[in-house]
């Protein structure tokens, strides 16, 4: 059973519907593991031991009476920003720490109807904003593959809990890069679909026009099962796309005969250091390798992208977190009148990054520096949308770096604006819309560093192209392997 | 782009976050810092360029005005930071 729960999702699934294993086990055995490993990973703020054992029970009820589950017995890690029915849901903040979700988010729901198993709520930057975990209020998150170093973030809790083999998919929420980053520093798929493949609804909001939940998972195949059940349109989110979903468990490749590989001339990586380059150099030559024909594309305003999104998210970012006043739900701290309450609630349920996106979307917003910056930014957005737009008439997907370094060390990007450029190369796609993954595509150890750490590959597809997208990472990875290059580290993970 | 430093004080006015000096003056030279980036967009022309606000097709949703089951509100309001009786409790917002 140690061994079941290293291996992929879909073979776990497979396990459970034949009945060569159940899910009570897996559960079991996961729920042990996680007990053992917690200490040094930190993956989660909540492990739901009673709730993953009641929901394993029901699983082997609905196998046994002959249902067939695309995630039977998978265990998942939920980001800890996704409502589950009377589970703590904290948004990795004060202000939420020991607020109780009373109704499931739909991505969520859809996968326990799946049949995959809730372990636990993983940690995050507060509310989402950040690259590192660092910025979580409740707890520590440390990089299975380096103990000293970050797991990446938003979504590095759910990040570590699948490198670390605590669950064998994560759910994570992508604004900026919140999924793609942690998956490309913690060795692993990090998949954003289209804006609005995936329901928001019971994911609590931070940049609205931007928020896409996705997968974390160790293999492409996981992503796609994933993505499979969680995608559609949800009558509760009034944004979530009203098409015909277009599962992608089928579209999976072994080749990239005829595929356009569009090469980002803006983004060269000779400014990554000759490690970086050379891994680049590499993944590029093995797409060519797998049939693919290389172009070179342009995407002349992607750099404006960092400065766009630092207006557009904190602007919403801002409205959306106006909801925690201590009025209804959370924190309240009081203060006097009313006014002092909400001051005084806010100041000492927020962290300082949380605040800083606040104070500068407010800003944007307000009376006299609208136009100058959050419409100018929403035009920039415009702009960068079409040099997608123009890039995709010429090619089929494009690639590029996922991150500008590998997992860094806690504490290394203390000026906040040094955290944000972790998001360079994950913004532009953000900002239009567009489904991207991240896929191990190497190793490199850092300077300083003690270890090899996973390098990302991101690939990303035109709006709706998420069959394209998983089709051709599955062809690169089933090619290179390289995520099985290292294990986690055996002293945390099988202890 | 108008300017290039924040009236940190009046924006947590409105953000309804109470700051202390020591955080008026951190968030400030920070802020002031990501203005001086963000500035970068005056390069751009966007004169004649939209604005997006949302990336993929939208439309107004509605639905038939029926009803149907919601949350709980016992449920709910077991999470209220103070109520009373069926009713969230908060200080007092109109003066005697």
């Amino acid at each position: 059973m140690d061994e079941l729960i290293e291996r992929s999702g879909a073979h776990i699934a497979a396990e459970v519907n034949t009945g060569r294993a159940s899910a009570s086990e897996v559960v079991d055995a996961t729920l042990s593991h996680v007990d053992a490993v917690e200490p040094a990973i930190g993956a989660y703020l909540t492990v739901l031991h009673d709730a993953a054992r009641a929901h394993a029970a029901r699983v082997d009820e609905r196998v046994r009476a002959g249902e067939r589950l695309a995630l039977a017995g998978v265990p998942i890690a939920v980001k800890d920003n996704m409502c589950l029915t009377a589970s703590r849901t904290t948004c990795g903040s004060k202000i939420l720490e020991h607020w109780i979700a009373p109704y499931t988010a739909t991505a969520v729901a859809r996968l326990l109807d799946a049949g995959a198993i809730p372990i636990g709520k993983a940690n995050c930057d507060e509310f989402a904003m950040g690259s590192s975990c660092e910025n979580s209020a409740l707890g520590v998150t440390r990089n299975p593959y380096d103990p000293s170093r970050v797991p990446g973030g938003s979504s590095g809790g759910s990040a570590a809990a699948v490198a670390a083999y605590e669950a064998a998919i994560g759910l994570g929420s992508d604004t900026g890069g919140s999924i793609r980053e942690p998956g490309a520093f913690c060795n692993l798929i990090g998949f954003k679909p289209t804006y609005g493949r995936v329901s928001r609804y019971g994911l609590i909001a931070f940049a609205s026009s931007l928020d896409q939940i996705g997968p974390l998972s160790r293999t492409v195949e996981d992503a796609a099962l994933a993505y499979d059940a969680m995608c559609g349109f949800d009558p509760m989110d009034a944004t979530s796309l009203d098409r015909t979903p277009e599962p992608t468990a089928d579209a999976l490749r072994e080749d990239l005969r005829g595929v356009r590989v569009g090469i980002v001339r803006e983004f060269d990586t000779k400014a990554l250091g000759t490690d970086l380059d050379a891994v680049y150099a590499k993944a590029y030559r093995d797409l060519e390798a797998l049939g693919a024909e290389i172009v070179e594309v342009s995407l002349p305003t992607a750099a404006y992208g960092l400065a766009t999104y630092y207006l557009i998210a904190p602007a919403e970012c801002s409205s959306n977190l106006a909801r925690f006043d201590g009025v209804r739900y959370g924190l309240r701290v009081d203060g006097g009148d009313v006014r002092a309450m909400y001051d005084a609630t806010r100041a000492a349920g927020f962290g300082p990054e949380v605040k800083r996106r606040i104070l500068i979307g407010t800003y944007a917003l307000s009376s006299g520096y609208y136009d100058a910056y959050y419409v100018r930014a929403q035009k920039a957005r415009t702009l960068i949308a079409r040099d997608f737009e123009a890039a995709f008439a010429g090619c089929d997907l494009i690639a590029c770096p996922a991150a500008s370094c590998a997992a860094f060390p806690f504490a290394a990007k203390s000026d906040p604006y040094s955290m944000y450029l972790m998001d360079y190369y994950t913004i532009p796609m953000s900002l239009a819309g567009l489904p991207a993954l991240s896929v191990p595509c190497g190793w490199v150890t850092p300077e300083g560093g003690e270890f090899p750490m996973p390098i990302g590959l991101q690939l990303c597809a035109p709006l709706f192209g998420e069959r394209q997208l998983l089709g051709a990472a599955h062809a690169y990875e089933r090619a290179t392997q390289h995520a099985l290059a290292r294990k986690p580290l055996p002293a945390q993970v099988r202890a | 782009m108008p300017a290039d430093s924040i009236d940190i004080r009046y924006v947590a006015q409105l953000a309804r976050i109470a700051l202390t000096d020591e955080e008026i003056e951190r968030f400030g030279k920070q802020l002031g810092d990501l203005l001086g980036h963000v500035n970068a967009l005056a390069e751009l022309d966007t004169e004649s360029v939209p604005a997006t606000a949302q990336v993929v097709e939208s439309r107004n949703v509605s639905r038939a005005d029926v009803e149907r089951p919601c949350l709980d509100r016992e449920t709910v309001l077991e999470q209220a930071p103070q109520r009373q009786g069926g009713f969230f409790r908060v200080p007092r917002i109109i003066a005697e």
